[in-house]
């Protein structure tokens, strides 16, 4: 494909998590966010995080980014620990964190800018980006211009242009109307089906974490801990249309259906207005499924 | 020439010219009636009124104001002479000249307080105790340290913008949503980086709207200044800048000259505020898209 002789070469990276705990205030004021976790996000596979919204997903991500240091326990990419911020583990945030002030094309260019990598092969990859998502006629456009799609594309390339070895996804298509959403779904997934970089993608939606997953990790509210590891083993390039009709596909929602379920009557015995409203949205699901 | 077609043809701008008719009519018939109202309908408040401190039979009126059109005269008489012109020169350079100190020293200061816990403890609590004190209190103070009372005007005025301008570079670039920090450090950039590229841009709609306010301010000061201190001119009556134009007329009786000296303020003061949207407009492009 075009993008061998235009794009560095992918090296795909593994981010292990080993009894990471995370706690915020001192004493009794303390609270335990992350406890005990581990899990490992395997190389040149997509794993989707799904739980209950408020579990401290938010928080795992930021340790996993290196903004905050875990309490106890270990991160490692490729066996080498993860201390600080850095372009080998790119986020892509909740809602946009494009630069407001930079057009399409600024914004991609940005990191590579930052490192004073700008090189003929950079801009040229940066091209063959913003083609790739669509953009080339907003590339002089600010983000306000773009639609809340378009930005989602924006960002998704202005993370690849600096080949991190983990790409990490922070409910990235929270917020986009139903219909956008799943046409992000199949971009998303075909963009990763072409270049099959390791992706970990944070979500509260079940079809959306069925759809895109290899792997699955479903996880328990605070404190959160991985309550079960689910291979999504779906064919791919995954279609929509295909997995509607798949029995297969129904298998594995209620199978981290049924579990995300028992997590949140713990927590909703236990008071808490996020499991509240998730069981209420659960409710209404099942009984359509 | 489209663009004019464009103002004429528009709703907005008649309403607003027809405003301005009907007030000017008005403050013409006003001026010219030599009665303000039948003295038996305010007879019940006579007690009160007096107590006010009015006299007898003699409320406010606008009678006892200049009307528009001896105003009018008095302006294009004044239109001609050297000293309105001069007055209009000395309160431009004194704006300007506080306005862009102001700029010059509010803008870093206001960065260095946000982006450093160090400056912000040791700049942050002189300026707070500061800037309670309105910059008209410092007329005598600042007539006395500075060698010349031009520097003391500008000094004032630079008062005036100075605090506004630092709130708000302090403030917005505060409020720099914390993403953009975790996204451009992730991608590998350098503190300076960061501030150049994230901090400074993020920052400038908050400087333009400070200097605005600013801007505002400064005419207020500079004016009351010059009225103050007596307009700091070498000979009497010119040079003194539009607060003393306004205070020498009222000295002088021409009371014309008062309202030309006004409507001349607020000329000078829009036409700042538009010099200065204009170049806000230029800086944040990307604010006005859609």
């Amino acid at each position: 494909m075009a993008e061998s002789k235009v794009a560095p070469k992918i090296i795909p990276g593994e981010l292990a998590l080993e009894g990471v705990s995370k706690s915020y205030g001192a004493l009794h004021f303390r609270k335990d966010v992350v406890q005990n976790c581990s899990f490992t996000i395997e190389r040149a596979k997509l794993t989707v995080m799904v739980g209950p919204s408020g579990c401290g997903k938010s928080t795992l991500i930021r340790l996993l980014a290196g903004f905050e240091q875990p309490s106890a326990g270990r991160i490692t990419l490729d066996g080498a620990p993860v201390t600080e911020p850095s372009r080998d583990r790119l986020v892509v945030f909740q809602e946009t964190a494009l630069f407001p002030w930079m057009t399409t094309w600024e914004n991609i260019l940005y990191g590579p800018r930052a490192r004073g990598e700008l090189t003929r092969e950079t801009l040229d990859f940066g091209e063959f980006l913003l083609a790739k998502v669509g953009l080339q006629d907003f590339r002089d456009k600010y983000p306000l211009q773009l639609s809340g799609g378009m930005q989602r594309r924006a960002e998704l390339a202005r993370a690849m242009i600096n080949n991190p070895k983990v790409m990490i996804l922070d409910e990235p298509f929270r917020g986009l109307d139903a219909m956008t959403k799943e046409l992000m779904w199949e971009y998303y997934s075909r963009l990763y089906e072409e270049n099959r970089r390791t992706n970990f993608f944070v979500t509260t939606d079940i079809d959306e974490a069925v759809f895109l997953a290899d792997k699955m990790l479903v996880m328990s509210n605070i404190p959160t801990q991985v309550r079960a590891v689910i291979d999504v083993d779906l064919p791919r390039p995954r279609r929509l249309i295909d997995l509607v009709e798949s029995d297969r596909a129904n298998d594995i929602k209620k199978q981290a259906l049924s579990i995300l379920h028992a997590e949140a009557m713990r927590s909703f015995s236990r008071g808490s207005k996020a499991a509240a409203d998730f069981v209420e949205a659960y409710l209404k699901r099942a009984s359509r499924a | 020439m489209n663009k004019l077609t464009k103002i004429l043809t528009n709703r907005a701008f008649w309403r607003g010219a027809l405003s301005v008719a009907i007030f000017l009519v008005l403050w013409e018939i006003g001026a010219r009636s030599k009665v303000w109202m039948a003295p038996e309908f305010f007879a019940p408040f006579k007690e009160l009124l007096g107590a006010m401190g009015f006299k007898k039979d003699y409320l406010p009126w606008v009678g006892a104001v200049p009307a528009p059109s001896g105003v009018l005269k008095s302006w294009i008489a004044v239109l001609g002479q050297h000293g309105y012109w001069q007055s209009w020169y000395m309160s431009f350079f004194r704006v300007m000249g506080g306005f862009l100190a102001a700029m010059l020293i509010g803008i870093p200061f206001g960065l260095m307080l946000a982006v450093s816990r160090v400056a912000h403890g040791i700049g942050f609590p002189v300026f707070e105790v500061l800037r309670p004190i309105p910059p008209l209190a410092w007329v005598p103070a600042s007539i006395i340290f500075w060698p010349t009372q031009e520097l003391a005007i500008i000094f004032i005025t630079f008062l005036g913008a100075f605090y506004t301008i630092v709130i708000n570079v302090l403030g917005g670039a505060r409020s720099i949503d914390v993403r953009y920090f975790q996204a451009a450090q992730s991608m590998g950039s350098s503190n300076w980086d960061i501030f150049r590229r994230i901090i400074l841009p993020g920052t400038l709609p908050s400087i333009v709207v400070g200097s605005a306010v600013g801007m505002g301010i400064t005419w207020e000061v500079v004016v009351a200044a010059e009225m103050i201190s007596g307009g700091g001119s070498q000979q009497a009556g010119t040079g003194g800048g539009l607060g003393f134009f306004i205070w020498n007329s009222y000295v002088g009786g021409s009371y014309e000259q008062i309202v030309v000296g006004m409507i001349s303020i607020g000329i000078a003061g829009f036409l700042s505020s538009e010099l200065l949207r204009w170049g806000g407009r230029y800086a944040t492009p990307w604010l006005k898209v859609r």
